[in-house]
């Protein structure tokens, strides 16, 4: 194992196949504008790293791409569905969108095995032998297959974010959309998380991760957009994105980050 | 002291520990006398089991009369022996049969037995999970209050009987069984009705919890018993006993639903955030994700008001009903054994302790059984 996240190959392919258009979206927490005027093409095969400092809505917007929270104006557009309160949309979006949490989130009442098959079996109605076996399968390829019939509360951080991100895959989502997947774990897990994500990436998952990991951003992302106030204010090639920042707040928000 | 390593990391070996860690010794030495506040509070604990634990145990067993005819008997029969008049159980052999039967007619106390056998039977798949049988067990759970209502009222084959004729430990268990079993899927509704995000729905249900907490259980009762029959269309009837049930299963319904709303919230957003992000729907996320969970954590509550319904379940003397406390107390009216009070109390203390204390460690039994390491 290398220390750093594996290289990524530098030209993953990205189809110019429309999977998410967001069109002059606008949210509100009551009278709190958090965001303003976003619009975003994702292309199939994207791995878009989302930064900002707090606040800046940045996971707000990924929650509204699967509905977890509501937006009040604009158009966001996923695989072809419209989301409205329509609620047959809704679940049709959600079955095509995995997400993965800074607290994980998993059903700490079931078992792993069982935590990664629920959902295949109870929204997709696949037989329970089948889902779990699904369920070993990604298990394997989070590297935990051996921890399957223990409780979330029994394992680590680091892999409990394992199981998480596997617990979407048994979905097989075509988007998967990471909420700071790193933040709540310690230094040492990080990376067999990102090992993880770099290798779903490469296998050309269509990927919106926000997070301040920006060595995985270096390596991995096509394109790293950088919100502040509820507004994306810069975005572009990681390469041009870190070396040659155009707009002052996303210069002092690197200086800050990279500073140590 | 050195400060030198004599082995390596990793590499000490195990040593047993002092032997007043362990055993007898380190347990007297840890939990009774570890300090002078443990040393006097161990003392005074020693003395006060002393001047009770004899006495009592000389009233209840070693003094006590178990056959007599009267109270007089049981005098002159501790008297012959020797020593003083403990406990006249003599009494409460006597009126053994109406104290489990009520005046439910002698030929058909069978029926009762029955029926007990057949709700301790419909009871252990739905308490236990590894038990043979359980998928058909918990089917004839779901038919057994059905079958146990039949058996009890009568009807269709059997000898009807009047619920004017239930009393004793039998009313007690259909007053509390029907209430626990009926109050759970109630309280449960209530609470996920007033977390609802549809304003009619929450305020019904809030307006209803409110209301039945806000009023003694007594008074509810008066209303089953007298002010109903004033809101019913004249001519209905409407058997007491019914009544009594509905109140009471209401009335605990509205605690459980306030015990759940409290482990509703005490569940992470992230939970039903999780649930929905897979595309669980509403009913699957509550029955899969939130209730195991909130139920779960709700048990110590939920049990509590379950202990607290049964033994509310004395409260029907107000109302005509004789339940064994009532019955003790009708029994006190005989002449041949006035002033026996202690011995009908105690009896009666006796079965709600066994009653509750079994839910008290069922309930432990469940925690622990659930407990996944979070």
């Amino acid at each position: 194992m290398s220390s750093q996240p594996e290289e990524a190959a530098p030209d993953l392919q990205v189809s110019d196949e429309l999977i998410i258009k967001i069109k002059d979206m606008h949210k509100w927490y009551g009278s709190f504008h958090v965001l303003r005027d976003v619009n975003l093409d994702v292309y199939r095969g994207e791995r878009i790293v989302i930064c900002g400092p707090s606040g800046s809505g940045k996971s707000t917007l990924i929650r509204c791409i699967n509905r977890l929270e509501e937006h009040q104006q604009g158009d966001i557009i996923v695989e072809n569905v419209e989301l409205t309160n329509d609620l047959k949309n809704i679940d049709a979006i959600r079955r095509e969108v995995g997400m993965c949490f800074q607290h994980f989130n998993l059903f700490p009442h079931l078992t792993v095995l069982e935590n990664c098959s629920l959902a295949p079996i109870w929204v997709k109605q696949v037989p329970r032998k089948e889902a779990e076996a699904t369920a070993m399968k990604y298990l394997e390829r989070v590297k935990i297959p051996e921890q399957a019939d223990k409780f979330p509360g029994q394992l680590s951080g680091g892999q409990q974010q394992r199981v998480a991100i596997a617990r979407s895959l048994c979905m097989n989502p075509k988007i998967m959309l990471f909420d700071e997947p790193t933040s709540a774990l310690d230094p040492e897990m990080i990376k067999e998380v990102l090992d993880v994500m770099v290798e779903l990436a490469k296998e050309g998952m269509t990927m919106l991760c926000v997070t301040h990991e920006m060595g995985f951003a270096k390596t991995v992302a096509n394109r790293v957009i950088f919100m502040d106030g509820g507004q994306i204010i810069e975005e572009n090639n990681p390469h041009e994105f870190f070396d040659n920042p155009q707009h002052e707040r996303t210069k002092l928000f690197l200086s800050q980050i990279l500073a140590h | 002291m050195s400060t030198e390593r004599s082995h390596a990391v990793g590499e000490h070996p195990e040593l047993p520990p002092p032997s007043t860690e362990v055993g007898i010794i380190g347990w007297v030495r840890h939990n009774l006398l570890s300090s002078t506040t443990n040393i006097v509070i161990t003392v005074l604990t020693i003395y006060f089991l002393y001047i009770i634990v004899p006495p009592m145990l000389n009233w209840i067993f070693f003094d006590a009369v178990f056959s007599a005819d009267s109270r007089d008997d049981c005098r002159a029969i501790a008297k012959a022996a020797g020593h003083e008049m403990g406990a006249c159980w003599a009494f409460i052999g006597k009126r053994f049969e109406i104290f489990v039967y009520g005046f439910y007619p002698a030929e058909e106390r069978w029926r009762i037995n029955l029926s007990f056998i057949l709700m301790l039977a419909a009871l252990v798949p739905v308490l236990f999970d590894h038990v043979p049988f359980r998928k058909p067990g918990l089917w004839f759970s779901l038919a057994a209050p059905f079958i146990i209502g039949w058996l009890l009222l009568g009807g269709m084959g059997l000898e009807p009987v009047p619920t004017d004729k239930f009393g004793g430990f039998m009313l007690t268990l259909v007053i509390g069984v029907t209430g626990i079993v009926g109050s759970l899927p109630i309280g449960i509704a209530l609470a996920l009705g007033r977390q609802s995000h549809m304003p009619a729905l929450r305020m019904v249900c809030v307006a209803f919890i409110e209301f039945i907490r806000g009023v003694p259980l007594i008074t509810l009762l008066f209303v089953a018993s007298t002010m109903l029959n004033y809101f019913l269309p004249p001519g209905t009837t409407f058997d007491l006993l019914l009544r009594v049930l509905i109140m009471v299963t209401l009335f605990s319904a509205a605690y459980i639903a306030e015990v759940i709303r409290g482990g509703l919230q005490a569940l992470p957003k992230g939970q039903i955030e999780a649930a929905d992000s897979m595309g669980l729907k509403y009913w699957q996320s509550m029955r899969l994700i939130i209730l195991p969970q909130a139920l779960k954590i709700s048990i110590p509550g939920i049990v509590n008001t379950f202990i607290g319904l049964y033994k509310d379940t004395t409260l029907v003397i107000i109302i005509g009903l004789f339940d064994p406390l009532g019955m003790g107390r009708a029994s006190l009216a005989d002449t041949k054994w006035q002033g026996l009070s202690t011995e009908i109390y105690v009896f009666v203390a006796i079965f709600f302790f066994v009653s509750c204390f079994s839910m008290a460690r069922y309930s432990l039994y469940l925690e622990k059984k659930l407990y996944t390491g979070h």
